[in-house]
C-alpha cells in the first residue's frame, strides 16, 4: 500500500480533568473511504480537532503528507488541503450556492467580485461531484441534504486531499444518503483520502473501505471493512459496556389496561397515519433510522406538533391535541431527543429544572413549595445519582448524563402515566446510560407506560417488551415478545433497492 | 447574582460621594410641613417614572423581549387622562380609562410577539412610532393643562414622602413579592432562557410573555400618569420622551442581560438610581445640564464593559470545548 | 425540532434563470414596498393637482437626501443582524461640527474632512467596543447616541448658523435636469453614495461577507471569512454616512443646532424595514431602503398636500406601513 496522508502516532488530548485521547494512532490513506467508529464520548470528535488544530495535542504528532504538522487553527488545516464538513450545514443560507461554495476564495477582477467567472467556477465544482444545481439559486431554497452537498463542494474547491465528513448523513434519507456516497466514491477514485463518521453500522458497511475503532479515548483497532463482522464491530465499539448493558432483565410480567391508544394519528409531511396501543406498565421501543418519522411519532403523541388526522385516546377518553400542556394534563410526559434546546433550562438551577414541569402544571400563582422541592430534589437526586449533588448548581454545568438525568426527574416528579424518552441515552457516558435503562424498567414494572425510541437498535430491543418500527415516515411494523437486532434492521431496511440495503444485507451475512 | 450587582453598587456609591465632596449638606433630609425635602428625596421623586417604567422592562427583558412603545404608552396615558379631565370628566374615571387604554396596547404588543411571533423590538417598534401620533391624535396637537387636585397628588403630592416615590416602591415591593413567592418569576427566567424547553415542559410561554408586555404597558401607563400630574398637562410630544432608554439602561446597568434569563429587580432599582443621581450630580458639581448625555454614555459604557467579561469568557470557554 | 421535509430530489433540476415570472423570493418586499411608492405617488396624483409633476419627486429626493444617505448605513449595520441608534445624533453633532467650525473660520474641505472623520471614528469606536467586549449593538449604540447628542451640547447650547460661501453656494445651488426640473447638490451626494453602498455590498468580498455575517456569523467564521473586519466595519459606514448625512443636513438647514435629527434615527430605520430588510440581519438590499425613504417622504407630502390632515398622521400611517411590511415578512418566512 502507499504511504499513508495522514499518520497520527501517540496522540494524547486533554481537558481539564479528562484524558478524552490516549495514546491513539490513525492512519489515512490516498483513495479510501475510513470510518471512524465508537459510541458517544469515545473521541471520535476529539480526534478530528486534533488532526484539524481546533484541539491542541497533549502528546504524540501529526504527519500530513509525510511531513510532521502542527495546525493550530482550521482554517490552516483547510489550506493545508484538509477539509471539513460538520454536521449542522455551516453555510449561509441566505447567499447563492456559488458564493457558499467560493465564499472567501471567488474569482475578482480589479477587486471587484467577477460574478459570471464564480458561477462557472461554481458549476465546474458541482458538476466534479455530479449535482446539477443552477449556482445562482439561493441556498436555503434547497432541501438539507443538497445543501451539505454544497458544502461537501466547498471543502473540496480547494484541491482538498484530506475531506472529513463529520456524522454527514444524520439528516439525509435514504435516496440522499445513496447520492452522498456515490459523491464519494467519485471523490475516492480522485485519489482523496475521506474520513468518514457516523452512528450508522450499514453506511459503514457499505460505504468504507477501512475503519479505525475508538472506545473511551483508546484506540480499540484498525481493521479492514470486509474482514470485520458487525458482531464483532458492535463488540469492539461496546466492549465490556456490553457486559454491563445485558444485566438489564427483560420482565415479563403481564402488560396491564390499554393505556394509550392512537387510531389513525398522522400529520402530512411529517408521518404518514398511524395507529398504536401502548398498555399499562409496558415498555414499547420504537425503532428506525433518524428521519424516519420516530421523533415525529412521538411528537404527535405529545401534541408538540399538530397532528392533522386520527385521534389520541388516553385511558379511554378522548384526548384534544392542542399541544404539550393537553398531553400533559391527560399524564403524557415527554422528554425530547435534543437536550440542549428542548429539554434543559441551562441558567437554572437544578431544583428549579427538576421542578419546572411539575410548576408550569401548578400554574404560576401556586408554586411549589419549597420543602416539597427540596424533598423531591434530594430524592431524585440520590434515586437517579445525580452529580454533583448539589440542587443550586446551574444545569448547563453538569454532564451530559447527569442533565439527562435531571430531565428525566423532571418528569417523573408530575408521576405521568405514559413516559416518552426520545433518544435519552444519546451521547451519554456508559454508566449513566444503564442507570437510565434500568430507571426505565423499574418504572416499567411499577405500572408506568414508556415509549422508548433510540438510535440504537441493541438498546431498544432490550428495553422494549415490543417495538414499533418506523421506516419512510411510516410505521411498518410492530413486533411482540423476542425481537432480534438482525430482525429489527431488516424491517428499517426495508424491501425496495435503496443503497443502504446492500449495507445492511452484507451485514446480515457477515 | 450578588456579583453582578458589584459595579453598580461601586458606581452608585461612587456618585453619591462625589456629591457629598461637592455639596456637604447632600445627605440632609428636612421635614417641613410633614413632606420630607433634600437631594436624596429629589433623586427619588425625579427618577420614580424612570424606575416603574424599567420594573415593567426588566420582566420584558427577562423573557428575551424588549419594550420600546414604553415612552409613547406613557404619553398616550397622560394625553387620555387630561383630555378626559379638561372635558369635565372625573380624575378617577380619566385614569381609570387611561389604564384600561394601556393595558390594551399592552395586549397589543404581547399578541404581536407571543402570537404572531414577531422579534420584539420591531413589534415594539411600531407602537412607538404610532403611538405619538395616537397621543396627539387624542390631545388634537394641543398640550393639554388641567387643574384638579386630586390628579395633581399623583405625581406631585406628598405624604411624607412625595407619591411618585411611593407608588414606585409599592409596586417594586409588589413585582418583588408577586415573582418570588409565586413562581412567576422561576417561569419568566425559563421562557427567557429557553423557550422551546419551556414550552414542552408545559409552561404558557404565551401567556407568561403577554402577561409581561401588559405589566409592562400598566407601568408606562402609571409612569404617564405621574409625568402628566406632576406638571398638570399632557404634551403628547415630549411626555416620556426616551423615558424607554432610560429604563433599558437601567435594567442593563443593573445586570440584567439583553439576551433574556436571569434578571434582578434590586440591580433595576440600582440602574434607574445610577441614572437619576447622574442627572443630579451633573447639576449639583456644576456643569452644565446640557452635558449630562456625554456622562451618562460614559457611565453606561464603564458599568457595561466592567460586566463584560461574560462575553469575553464565554468565547474562551468556547474554544476549549466539551470532550465528546 | 422535526427534521427538516427533504424531498428526494437531491440533483434539482436548475430553476430557469432569468426568468421574470418567478420572481426569486427575497425581492419580493422590495418589489412590495417599490409597488407601495408607486401607490401611495399614484393616491397623491390622482387626488392633488400638480402632485404627478417631476419636481415633486425631484423634491422628494431634495428634502430626504439625508435621510437616504442614513439609510444606507443604517442597512449596513442590519444587514448584519445589528442596529445602530446613534445616527440621529451623530447627525446632530455633524451639523455642529460643520457649523462651528465654520464659523471659527476653518476652510470648508478641512470642515467635510473632519465632520466624516469624527462619524468613522465614533462608529469604530461603537464596533470596537460591540466586537471587543461582547455587548449588545443597541445598548453601546445608545451610549453613542448619548454621547453623540452631549457632545453637541458641550459645543454649543445655541443654534450655529452657517454663513460659509461655499457651503451657501453648495446648498442653494441647482442643477437644472431636462423637463425643467431641478435637484440639489445633496441629492447627487445622496446617490452616489447609494451607487457606492450598492457596489460594496454586492460586487466586494466585504459586502458579501456582510450578508454571510448577517445569514450565519458562526458559518461565516467557519467559512474563513473576515467577520470581525466586517462586523466592526459596518458600524464605520454607519458612522461615516450619518456623518455624511449630516453634512446634508446642515446644507438643507444651513445651520448647526443640537436638535436637529431628534429621533433620526427610527426614521431610518423605518425606512430600512419599510424597504424589506430584516432586523435579524441578512436579507434586504440598499435599494429597498432608498424606496423606503421616499415612501415614508411621499406620505409626509401627501399629508402636508392633504392640508386638513393633520401631521401626527404621518407618525400613524408609518407606524402603520411598519406592521404591513413585518406582516408580510413573517408570511414570506413561514411559506420558507
Amino acid at each position: 500500500m502507499t504511504e499513508p496522508v495522514v499518520d497520527m502516532r501517540g496522540i494524547s488530548v486533554e481537558f481539564p480533568g479528562v484524558k478524552a485521547l490516549q495514546e491513539v494512532d490513525f492512519r489515512l490513506f490516498p483513495g479510501e473511504v475510513h470510518a471512524l467508529m465508537g459510541e458517544n464520548g469515545a473521541g471520535k470528535s476529539t480526534l478530528i480537532k486534533a488532526l484539524t488544530g481546533v484541539h491542541r495535542i497533549a502528546a504524540g504528532e501529526v504527519r500530513y503528507a509525510g511531513e510532521r504538522v502542527s495546525f493550530s487553527a482550521p482554517a490552516e488545516a483547510q489550506a493545508a488541503g484538509i477539509s471539513t464538513v460538520y454536521q449542522e450545514v455551516n453555510l449561509c443560507g441566505n447567499l447563492t450556492v456559488a458564493e457558499n461554495i467560493l465564499l472567501g476564495r471567488e474569482p475578482r477582477k480589479l477587486g471587484r467580485i467577477d460574478g459570471k467567472a464564480m458561477r462557472a467556477r461554481a458549476a465546474e465544482l458541482l458538476a466534479r461531484i455530479g449535482l446539477h444545481i443552477d449556482p445562482g439559486s439561493v441556498l436555503e431554497s434547497h432541501p438539507i441534504a443538497v445543501q451539505q452537498l454544497v458544502a461537501i463542494a466547498r471543502a473540496v474547491a480547494v484541491d482538498a486531499r484530506v475531506l472529513v465528513l463529520d456524522e454527514p448523513t444524520s439528516s439525509l434519507d435514504a435516496d440522499e444518503v445513496a447520492e452522498l456516497f456515490r459523491i464519494i466514491r467519485v471523490l475516492r477514485d480522485e485519489g482523496v483520502a475521506v474520513l468518514f463518521v457516523t452512528h450508522f453500522l450499514e453506511q459503514v458497511y457499505e460505504i468504507s473501505d477501512r475503519m479505525t475503532v475508538l472506545r473511551n479515548g483508546r484506540l480499540v483497532g484498525e481493521h479492514m471493512t470486509a474482514a470485520l463482522s458487525r458482531i464483532d464491530l458492535v463488540s469492539a465499539m461496546l466492549g465490556r459496556e456490553m457486559g454491563v448493558l445485558e444485566e438489564i432483565e427483560r420482565r415479563s410480567g403481564t402488560p396491564g389496561e390499554p393505556l394509550l391508544v392512537a387510531e389513525g394519528l398522522g400529520r402530512k409531511g411529517s408521518v404518514a397515519p398511524f395507529d398504536l396501543e401502548i398498555r399499562k406498565g409496558e415498555v414499547v421501543g420504537l425503532a428506525g433510522l433518524l428521519g424516519s418519522g420516530r421523533t415525529e411519532v412521538a411528537r404527535l403523541l405529545f401534541g408538540a406538533d399538530k397532528a392533522d388526522s386520527g385521534r389520541l385516546l388516553v385511558d379511554g377518553k378522548q384526548v384534544r391535541l392542542t399541544g404539550p400542556r393537553a398531553a400533559i394534563e391527560a399524564g403524557v410526559a415527554f422528554s425530547s431527543e435534543d437536550r440542549k434546546a428542548e429539554g434543559i433550562v441551562a441558567d437554572l438551577s437544578v431544583r428549579d429544572n427538576l421542578i419546572l414541569a411539575m410548576q408550569a402544571a401548578r400554574g404560576w400563582a401556586r408554586p411549589v413549595p419549597r420543602k416539597l422541592a427540596d424533598e423531591l430534589v434530594a430524592k431524585y437526586i440520590e434515586l437517579l445519582d445525580i452529580r454533583p449533588a448539589d440542587p443550586d448548581r446551574a444545569v448547563g454545568n453538569l454532564s451530559g448524563g447527569n442533565q439527562q438525568k435531571v430531565l428525566l426527574a423532571r418528569w417523573l416528579v408530575t408521576q405521568p402515566k405514559l413516559l416518552i424518552l426520545d433518544e435519552p441515552t444519546r451521547g451519554i457516558d456508559v454508566g449513566a446510560k444503564a442507570q437510565i435503562q434500568k430507571v426505565v424498567a423499574d418504572l416499567a414494572a411499577e405500572g408506568m407506560a414508556v415509549l422508548f425510541i433510540s438510535a440504537e437498535l441493541e438498546e431498544v430491543v432490550r428495553v422494549s417488551d415490543r417495538v414499533v418500527v418506523m421506516r419512510d415516515r411510516q410505521k411498518v411494523a410492530e413486533l411482540d415478545g423476542e425481537v432480534g437486532v438482525d430482525d429489527v434492521m431488516a424491517l428499517i431496511a426495508g424491501g425496495g433497492d435503496h443503497g443502504v440495503d446492500q449495507g445492511v444485507e452484507k451485514a446480515v451475512a457477515s | 447574582m450578588k456579583n453582578r450587582l458589584l459595579w453598580p453598587v461601586v458606581a452608585l456609591v461612587a456618585l453619591l460621594m462625589l456629591n457629598v465632596v461637592v455639596t456637604p449638606s447632600f445627605f440632609s433630609v428636612r421635614l417641613q410641613d410633614g413632606h420630607l425635602y433634600g437631594s436624596l428625596i429629589d433623586i427619588l421623586r425625579n427618577g420614580a417614572p424612570t424606575l416603574l417604567i424599567a420594573l415593567g422592562m426588566t420582566l420584558v427583558i427577562a423573557t428575551r423581549g424588549i419594550d420600546l412603545s414604553v415612552g409613547a404608552v406613557a404619553a398616550i396615558a397622560g394625553a387620555v387622562t387630561c383630555t378626559h379631565i379638561a372635558s369635565g370628566g372625573n380624575a378617577w374615571v380619566a385614569m381609570g380609562l387611561a389604564l384600561a387604554l394601556c393595558a390594551v396596547l399592552g395586549l397589543w404588543n404581547g399578541f404581536l410577539v407571543s402570537v404572531l411571533g414577531i422579534q420584539p423590538i420591531i413589534a415594539t417598534l411600531v407602537l412607538m412610532t404610532a403611538g405619538r401620533g395616537i397621543a396627539m391624535l387624542i390631545t388634537e396637537g394641543q398640550i393639554i393643562t388641567v387643574n384638579d387636585d386630586s390628579y395633581r397628588q399623583v405625581g406631585a403630592g406628598f405624604l411624607v414622602l412625595p407619591i411618585a416615590i411611593l407608588i414606585s416602591l409599592a409596586v417594586l415591593g409588589l413585582v418583588a413579592l408577586v415573582t418570588r413567592r409565586t413562581a412567576l418569576g422561576l417561569l419568566i427566567e425559563s421562557v427567557g432562557v429557553n423557550p422551546s424547553a419551556s414550552r414542552l415542559a408545559g409552561v404558557r410561554a404565551r401567556t407568561i410573555i403577554w402577561t409581561v408586555y401588559v405589566f409592562a404597558a400598566l407601568c408606562a401607563a402609571v409612569a404617564g400618569l405621574m409625568i402628566s400630574s406632576n406638571v398638570s398637562a399632557a404634551d403628547a410630544n415630549n411626555a416620556g420622551l426616551w423615558i424607554e432608554m432610560d429604563a433599558i439602561l437601567a435594567v442593563v446597568i443593573g445586570g440584567t442581560s439583553l439576551a433574556g434569563g436571569r434578571y434582578s429587580l434590586t440591580g433595576t432599582l440600582l440602574g434607574a438610581l445610577i441614572i437619576q443621581t447622574l442627572t443630579t450630580t451633573v447639576y449639583t458639581i456644576g456643569i452644565a445640564p446640557e452635558i449630562t448625555l456625554v456622562f451618562k454614555a460614559i457611565v453606561v459604557i464603564a458599568v457595561c464593559l466592567m460586566q463584560a467579561p461574560v462575553g469575553i469568557r464565554v468565547r474562551v470557554r468556547g474554544k476549549q470545548g466539551v470532550p465528546a | 425540532m422535526i427534521t427538516p421535509e427533504v424531498t428526494a430530489t437531491a440533483t434539482a433540476p436548475g430553476r430557469p434563470r432569468g426568468g421574470l415570472v418567478n420572481v426569486p423570493k427575497r425581492f419580493l418586499p422590495v418589489i412590495a414596498t417599490f409597488v407601495v411608492f408607486v401607490a401611495t405617488f399614484g393616491v397623491g396624483s390622482v387626488r392633488y393637482e400638480g402632485f404627478a409633476s417631476g419636481q415633486v419627486m425631484a423634491n422628494l429626493f431634495i428634502d430626504n437626501a439625508f435621510l437616504i444617505v442614513l439609510a444606507v448605513g443604517m442597512t449596513f449595520v442590519i444587514l448584519t443582524g445589528g442596529i445602530d441608534l446613534s445616527v440621529g445624533s451623530v447627525v446632530a453633532l455633524s451639523t455642529m461640527i460643520a457649523a462651528s467650525a465654520l464659523q471659527a473660520g476653518w476652510p470648508a474641505w478641512l470642515v467635510v474632512v473632519t465632520v466624516l472623520a469624527t462619524g468613522s471614528a465614533l462608529g469604530l469606536a461603537m464596533g470596537w467596543v460591540i466586537h471587543r467586549f461582547g455587548v449588545q449593538p443597541f445598548i453601546v449604540t445608545l451610549a453613542g447616541m448619548f454621547l453623540a447628542r452631549g457632545l453637541c451640547f458641550v459645543i454649543s447650547v445655541e443654534s450655529v448658523s452657517i454663513k460659509d460661501p461655499a457651503f451657501r453656494e453648495l446648498a442653494t445651488g441647482s442643477i437644472e435636469l431636462p423637463g425643467g426640473v431641478t435637484i440639489t447638490y445633496g441629492v447627487v451626494i445622496a446617490l452616489v453614495t447609494v451607487l457606492a453602498a450598492v457596489y460594496v455590498l454586492h460586487l466586494t468580498r466585504f459586502g458579501r461577507t456582510v450578508y454571510a455575517v448577517g445569514g450565519s456569523e458562526s458559518s461565516a467564521r467557519l467559512m474563513g471569512l473576515a467577520t470581525t473586519r466586517v462586523k466592526v466595519g459596518v458600524y464605520v459606514i454607519s458612522g461615516f454616512c450619518s456623518a455624511l448625512g449630516g453634512l446634508l443636513f446642515s446644507l438643507y438647514m444651513l445651520s448647526g443646532y443640537s436638535l436637529h435629527a431628534v429621533g433620526m434615527e427610527l426614521d431610518a430605520i423605518a425606512a430600512v424595514v419599510v424597504g424589506g430588510s430584516l432586523l435579524s440581519g441578512g436579507v434586504g438590499f440598499v435599494i429597498g431602503s432608498v424606496v423606503g425613504v421616499l415612501v415614508l417622504g411621499t406620505i409626509q407630502t401627501l399629508i402636508s398636500f392633504e392640508g386638513t390632515l393633520s401631521s401626527w398622521w404621518t407618525k400613524i400611517v408609518i407606524g402603520a406601513l411598519l406592521l404591513a411590511f413585518i406582516a408580510l415578512q413573517r408570511i414570506i418566512v413561514r411559506r420558507t
